[in-house]
């Protein structure tokens, strides 16, 4: 093996293919990263046997052949190399790397010890890649990270026709996206749970090329996996990672079909207000929120405390309605809206509230992006 | 001394200590002729140990928090009484009652024992030896058993004097026999001083209170330690806290509420013992609720047939008086030892940081019942209340007669 790469070309896509490295190996060898060279130039592997990740990139090959390195040196090397051509050969049982007048020799591991990767599934269809980036980072705020509770841990992804509908909850919140894509069959219907760190990690990473190809595989034999596909650096980026066992709970009947009170407030200041008001309430404590009259008041901290409170402008529709929630729930939320104004649709104090963005105090709500919020009470 | 005398001496005394004489014993057998002149002890189970005995019992040796099998031995024609803590709390509540009629200044210690400060109550009922005969005549009138008291400046001295007062008796010990009064005594009586400092300071040729307090300071210090050492000398001189701190016994809020078993025998049946698990959360859950608290820590504890004890906890998001909330985290904790057939002597379950129910918020859960195991609990905790303990439980605890 004997290649010649762009410094800055390889340590992109060595960077990208090492994010998914496992941080202990059940295996020595899944530490490694697969590098090979193929006619589409040069290809690197990562896999952990939940998530894989493979990258092509432009090479000029002199010989072909394969080798296995430990991921986190190479990376660590190829983000500090000067910026010259960069020349691999494999010599013996070492691979040389040589860039300008440095000079690297890491030791191989065995190559044939190294798992397969997962075939990528037939493409399902491809979706703006900035879209999906900002989609999923809405969708993974109301994720479950107890590992106790695997099912949660996940995003539930429903495709319908030209439709994705993304939810995750971690049974106190819960978050629901849709966008729209284009599927390869017009009546395409699917559902995945996909682990939400991976889901949000490749979403992000995926965002140099234009559109993002989505493959899925449920049926058929063995596990399900999901591959997403996209381009960079004048390759291909590739990961799948194995779907969650498990039955996503029904969710979407837990949006309430009627509200009693409409509320409407400027983002920026209810973010502000809310992390200053928060500072004094105590772990598990919860930001109170109060709407009457065109005035939201926030109450935070005990009487035996310290306490605080704020008012800031607000236009409600209907009942008054006085109701508390964890602060940083309401902050996770409040973040993940994308719009100046924010619209909260409650029912009942105990009931939870609907959180959505509109772009002006008059415009609509975006419907597209909706946050669910069970809100903390007194225990008696 | 004339009764005259003592009521003189006692002038400069204001505290009492207050103990009923061998109080369980006594609240049982009270309204039990029969039992009047056999040897009583209180205590239940197989393994238990004995929680009072009275004076006939204790003369064949049988002392509290002695095995139950070792008490029999010692006295096997004794008659042996369950406890009843419902008749216990009652009859100590309204003897606690009596000593708040004489001063505010009561500290509770437990159910049976209390320290009263009745500088402020001679003018209008007398001297503190009055005082003490007094509660002494009433608490044997309205409850039907009797108690000693010590009378005495301090607080150490007044408690070491109610023990010389048993049974059903008062000595005063005016300041100036204070150190005559303490010196002949055994280190032993010292407060703080238990088995392990006795038997230390014993191999020093400490044995008596007279032999502390003649020992130099810093000699004691270099074999008990420090604090423990400055402590034993004030005391060994009648130097104590004069102050005493109202406080309810079983009223003031616990800081941690929990409950263990003792198996009858040692069993390694990972059914039973979570059957165990279930019923101890089910007691504490409901006294928590009755005392309206919740607690956010679970700690379970486990001793092993050989005695080895081990106690693992874990902290809730949300502090709960729910039951199956605490009875899941405890079985988790329980199930994460991964116990492979050690056999348990005993397990236990405790809350801890426990707060004010009304101060308690909980993060709501999206999609839940409206009513849940909370509500369920309140359910039964109202049952219970009027059918007895027995009316609602867990399926799992039918069929077994214990409480």
């Amino acid at each position: 093996m004997k290649f010649r790469v762009e410094r800055d070309v390889l340590a992109d896509a060595v960077a990208w293919a090492a994010r998914s490295l496992p941080v202990r190996p059940s295996v020595p060898v899944l530490a490694g990263l697969l590098i090979e060279t193929t006619d589409d130039g040069l290809v690197l592997s990562t896999f952990d046997y939940e998530t894989s990740a493979r990258a092509t990139l432009p090479a000029d090959v002199t010989d072909e052949g394969r080798a296995l390195v430990s991921g986190r040196l190479l990376a660590d090397i190829c983000r500090s190399l000067p910026n010259k051509p960069v020349e691999m050969t494999i010599d013996g049982a070492k691979v040389s790397l040589t860039c300008g007048s440095a000079r690297f020799s890491l030791q191989t591991m065995p190559v044939e010890e190294y798992p397969a990767l997962p075939e990528m599934p037939a493409a399902t269809g491809t979706v703006n890649s900035d879209v999906f980036a900002a989609a999923v980072a809405q969708a993974v705020v109301a994720a479950g990270r107890d590992d106790m509770l695997p099912v949660l841990t996940g995003v539930r992804l429903e495709i319908e026709g030209a439709s994705i509908s993304l939810l995750a909850t971690d049974r106190f919140r819960l978050s629901h996206r849709e966008l729209s894509w284009e599927p390869g069959v017009t009546d395409a219907s699917a559902a995945a749970l996909v682990p939400a760190k991976v889901l949000a990690d490749t979403a992000k990473s995926l965002t140099a090329g234009s559109q993002v190809t989505i493959a899925l595989s449920t049926s058929g034999a063995g596990e399900g996996i999901i591959g997403f596909e996209g381009s960079a650096g004048g390759g291909v980026r590739r990961t799948t990672t194995r779907l969650l066992d498990g039955e996503f709970p029904k969710v979407r009947t837990l949006f309430p079909t009627e509200h009693l009170t409409l509320a409407r407030v400027d983002k920026a200041s209810l973010v502000e207000s809310v992390k200053r008001v928060s500072l004094v309430a105590e772990r598990n404590t919860a930001v109170q929120l109060a709407f009457s009259d065109g005035v939201l008041t926030l109450d935070a901290g005990s009487g035996d405390e310290a306490q605080a409170s704020e008012s800031i402008e607000a236009s409600v529709e209907g009942d008054d309605i006085t109701t508390g929630f964890n602060p940083q729930f309401l902050l996770d939320g409040l973040t993940a809206i994308e719009a100046p104004v924010v619209e909260l649709a409650f029912t009942q104090a105990s009931k939870p509230a609907v959180m959505a963005g509109a772009r002006s105090m008059d415009a609509d709500a975006d419907l597209a992006f909706r946050y669910l919020l069970m809100p903390r009470r007194l225990l008696s | 001394m004339s009764p005259r005398d003592l009521a003189a001496a006692s002038r400069e005394c204001p505290i009492l200590h207050v103990d009923m004489d061998a109080f369980y014993a006594s609240v049982a057998v009270r309204d039990r002729p029969d039992l009047q002149d056999v040897p009583v002890i209180v205590g239940g189970g197989h393994r238990g140990v004995v929680l009072s005995a009275n004076y006939l019992a204790r003369e064949y040796g049988v002392r509290s928090a002695m095995p139950m099998t070792r008490a029999r031995r010692l006295c096997p024609q004794a008659v042996v009484i369950p406890p009843e803590f419902a008749t216990f709390t009652a009859v100590s509540s309204s003897v606690m009652e009596n000593f708040r009629q004489v001063t505010p200044l009561v500290e509770a210690l437990s159910l049976d024992e209390a320290f009263l400060d009745v500088s402020g109550s001679v003018r209008r009922l007398g001297s503190p030896y009055t005082i003490a005969e007094q509660l002494r005549a009433r608490i044997y009138d309205e409850q039907g058993i009797t108690c000693s008291v010590g009378v005495a400046s301090t607080v150490a001295v007044a408690k070491l004097a109610s023990r010389r007062a048993k049974p059903d008796g008062v000595v005063v010990v005016p300041p100036q026999s204070v150190t005559a009064f303490l010196h002949p005594l055994d280190v032993g009586e010292l407060w703080g001083v238990g088995e392990k400092t006795t038997q230390m300071l014993n191999r020093l040729g400490l044995m008596t209170v007279g032999d502390i307090a003649h020992t130099p300071l810093a000699t004691l210090q270099r074999a008990v330690g420090a604090s423990l050492g400055a402590q034993l000398h004030q005391l060994a001189w009648g130097q104590d806290r004069r102050v005493v701190t109202p406080r309810r016994g079983a009223d003031e809020p616990d800081k941690s509420m929990g409950a263990d078993e003792t198996f009858g025998r040692d069993t390694d049946d990972p059914e039973v013992i979570l059957r165990e698990i279930l019923r101890l959360s089910a007691k504490v859950a409901g006294r928590m609720r009755t005392a309206r608290v919740a607690g956010r820590t679970v700690t379970l504890r486990v001793r092993f047939a050989d005695f080895t004890t081990i106690t693992r906890s874990r902290t809730l998001g949300d502090a709960t008086d729910v039951t199956q909330e605490i009875y899941q985290t405890a079985a988790d904790l329980f199930t994460a030892l991964g116990l492979q057939r050690a056999r348990l002597r005993l397990v236990g379950v405790r809350m801890e940081g426990l707060l004010p129910r009304a101060a308690v918020q909980r993060q709501l859960v999206l999609g839940a019942r409206e009513s849940g195991w909370s509500e369920a609990d309140q359910a039964v905790d109202r049952a219970t209340l009027r059918f007895g303990a027995q009316a609602v439980r867990p399926a799992t605890l039918l069929g077994e007669g214990r409480p």
